[in-house]
């Protein structure tokens, strides 16, 4: 067993019986900042190896997926389980995002298990947040309402995530390589230890979603399951397509099967704050990322074999 | 003789809002824009009617926003975040008569 997981069922269990336990919200802010940083640190340090125009064809996948998918699940949603449109399209563009913490672990998953991934794989994921958010305003409220886009632009662009993301790629990729070595050790050799208490507080703050589960009913419990699996099956396919490494492709698919809950909330509540944000977090944080850090992440990589088994090239 | 005058106390209005964090960069510009000169804001957690926020998480954090101006000033802003934000924010308004020493600040 992965200790790191152990943390995460740790603050679940100490949740769900309403211990005292607590991280103070700085030291979630520093832990989660630590984080984006090493991500983009890490995806900069190597995308400076290779030629950048390469991968615009695998960024204009990113951005199709992130525009489709919010599509796909505000139709399951408004049609098969009768929510309002504001809530479906909040959710949707939940589920049509990213989760950075859901990346860190299943490149832990990798990692701990001596398998590469592609150097891309963090840009792909600065790229995938974006767009679903822009699909969720615009299902919301038509093209032409009245929305403030460029206070949306600010929000979704500047948000923590991404300053962060972009920020440590960008550095990443213009660093000395050897004058790298001195923040090695925090952003690089400590990424596990800084993971580990993420997912302490994230075990916390999951367990206490349990509760508004009862109230919002089964379909949107079975939707958080099978909307990730659905995601999965698309980026395990788009990733084999796209030629990236068995490592890549099982991240590319964990990355597609995840569900915001920094970014887009904060978006969501700004631009369609009739949109319930109950719902959508309750979806994204008490069900999917649980489902896809104990279920999802070993399940991705088998899908990732069978599918480069089943997909000739 | 001006100190004398400065230590009179003037009354003014105190409008306290209590509302989400999400909101606080759109409230801070509607209050400038209404003519508020300033404005304090601390952080708060509660209990109401769209149920606990307890700041576990961003979206579930509260603010609280102190202004004290004179009278229009304080109906020009609640009636404008009654209009904004009544309907699909967690908000309270409470409005209370204070004492200032220095007119000229608020």
């Amino acid at each position: 067993m992965d200790p790191i997981i152990l943390f995460f069922m740790l603050g679940l269990v100490a949740g769900l019986l309403k211990s005292e336990l607590r991280l103070p919200s700085a030291v979630y802010e520093f832990v989660s900042i630590l984080l984006l940083l090493s991500i983009g640190l890490k995806g900069g340090v190597e995308l400076a190896l290779q030629p950048f125009l390469g991968l615009l064809p695998d960024v204009l996948v990113a951005i199709v997926i992130g525009l489709l998918l919010p599509l796909v699940a505000f139709t399951v949603l408004s049609r098969l389980g009768g929510f309002k449109r504001a809530d479906a399209a909040s959710i949707a563009a939940h589920y049509g995002s990213v989760s950075v913490g859901t990346y860190a672990v299943a490149a832990a998953w990798l990692t701990s298990r001596g398998i590469g991934f592609d150097a891309h794989l963090p840009l792909l994921l600065v790229v995938l947040e974006v767009p679903a958010i822009l699909v969720g305003i615009v299902l919301a409220r038509g093209i032409f309402s009245d929305t403030h886009w460029h206070k949306v632009a600010h929000e979704v662009f500047l948000g923590k995530g991404i300053v962060l993301l972009l920020g440590g790629l960008l550095i990443g990729w213009w660093s000395d390589p050897a004058a790298l070595a001195g923040i090695e050790p925090l952003f690089f050799d400590l990424f596990k230890g800084i993971l580990a208490i993420f997912l302490l507080e994230m075990g916390l703050i999951a367990a206490s979603r349990f509760g508004s589960l009862r109230q919002y009913g089964i379909f949107l419990v079975v939707f958080g399951l099978v909307m990730p699996l659905f995601g999965a099956a698309i980026g395990a396919v788009a990733g084999e397509l796209m030629g990236l490494s068995l490592g890549g492709t099982m991240l590319f698919a964990t990355l597609i099967a995840s569900a915001s809950y920094i970014a887009v909330p904060a978006a969501m509540r700004i631009s369609v704050p009739e949109a319930n944000p109950t719902l959508s977090l309750t979806a994204s944080l008490g069900i999917t990322f649980p489902f896809n850090v104990l279920v999802g992440i070993p399940l991705y990589w088998k899908l990732a074999e069978a599918v480069h088994a089943w997909l000739p090239g | 003789m001006n100190d004398m005058n400065e230590l009179k106390p003037h009354s003014r209005k105190l409008l306290t809002i209590v509302t989400e964090a999400a909101l606080e960069p759109s409230l801070c510009r509607d209050l400038e824009r209404l003519g508020a000169h300033g404005y304090t804001i601390t952080n708060a957690r509660g209990k109401g009617s769209r149920g606990k926020r307890d700041a576990g998480w961003e979206t579930d954090a509260n603010i609280r926003i102190e202004v004290v101006c004179d009278e229009a000033t304080a109906a020009r802003i609640a009636a404008e975040m009654q209009r904004r934000y009544y309907d699909n924010y967690a908000m309270i308004l409470l409005l209370s008569d204070v004492l200032v020493l220095r007119p000229g600040k608020f």
